[in-house]
């Protein structure tokens, strides 16, 4: 079965993140295939590479690297959220007359049109950190 | 039964959070793409659909404005829980857009009629 996997929730202050990381990893042992993991609204900050974290600790933006790099999954973090909230690229320091920026390498920005791609060509949907 | 499109639910009250204005943002951009979306707000998600908002004074945009706009992106199909509604003291004539009301015991059929539901 095709899954994606939509994450609302940041990596430190509400579970919903470390959650769907162990989802995403339990999909994938069931021998599923991930589409797309989108990240919207607080969940935005998991695209985060300055995030730092006590080492007896869980660095969740760190882990979703990982998974990524091992299973080639597709990270988005949705644009419109992410500029408001600070997590940008290169590319949009540069729109946005900024000096520094932030997003890890193995997320992407990208429009909402990512998420409902998503729907369209994934079989479940399941969304992480709603509600707040 | 056959299932088509997302269903887009949203339980928190306007401006507290920007859920609001999150979930419109995912039901305009499904309609860009052409893929048939219903909104359903249940709990303090009510409370978006109010007439007459005034958020200017704590420099919010009015979500009515994009609210009225919803039947020009063929977004035609709000359900309101009609328990969510009654629990706050609300009626149907109190809100900005027509809405279909939802019996609780006709939510499980409503979320099953579509292929995804997207919960913000």
């Amino acid at each position: 079965m095709i899954f994606s996997i939509v994450v609302q929730a940041s990596p430190v202050q509400n579970q919903g993140a470390e959650t769907a990381l162990r989802f995403a990893r339990a999909v994938l042992a069931a021998g599923h295939s991930i589409h797309r993991i989108f990240f919207y609204r607080d969940g935005v900050q998991n695209g985060s590479a300055l995030s730092c974290t006590p080492q007896d600790e869980l660095n969740i933006p760190q882990q979703w690297q990982a998974l990524a790099k091992q299973h080639q999954l597709d990270l988005v973090v949705c644009i419109a959220a992410a500029v408001r909230r600070g997590v940008i690229n290169e590319q949009e320091a540069t729109r946005y007359k900024r000096e520094q920026w932030n997003l890890n390498d193995a997320f992407e920005l990208s429009g909402l049109g990512q998420l409902v791609e998503a729907c369209i060509q994934s079989d479940r949907v399941v969304t992480f950190g709603g509600r707040s | 039964m056959s299932t088509d499109g997302i269903l887009v639910l949203t339980r928190s009250a306007p401006y507290g959070s920007s859920a609001a204005r999150d979930a419109l943002d995912v039901a305009l951009t499904c309609s860009v793409f052409e893929q048939p979306v219903t909104l359903l707000f249940l709990d303090d998600g009510v409370f978006q659909l109010l007439k007459e908002q005034s958020p200017s004074a704590i420099a919010q945009k009015n979500l009515n404005a994009v609210q009225q706009s919803l039947p020009l992106y063929d977004i035609e199909r709000l359900c309101v829980g009609r328990s969510s509604l009654e629990q706050r003291g609300l009626s149907g004539a109190e809100l900005i857009l027509p809405v279909e009301l939802i019996d609780d015991a006709d939510l499980p059929a409503l979320l099953a009629q579509h292929r995804h539901v997207l919960s913000i």
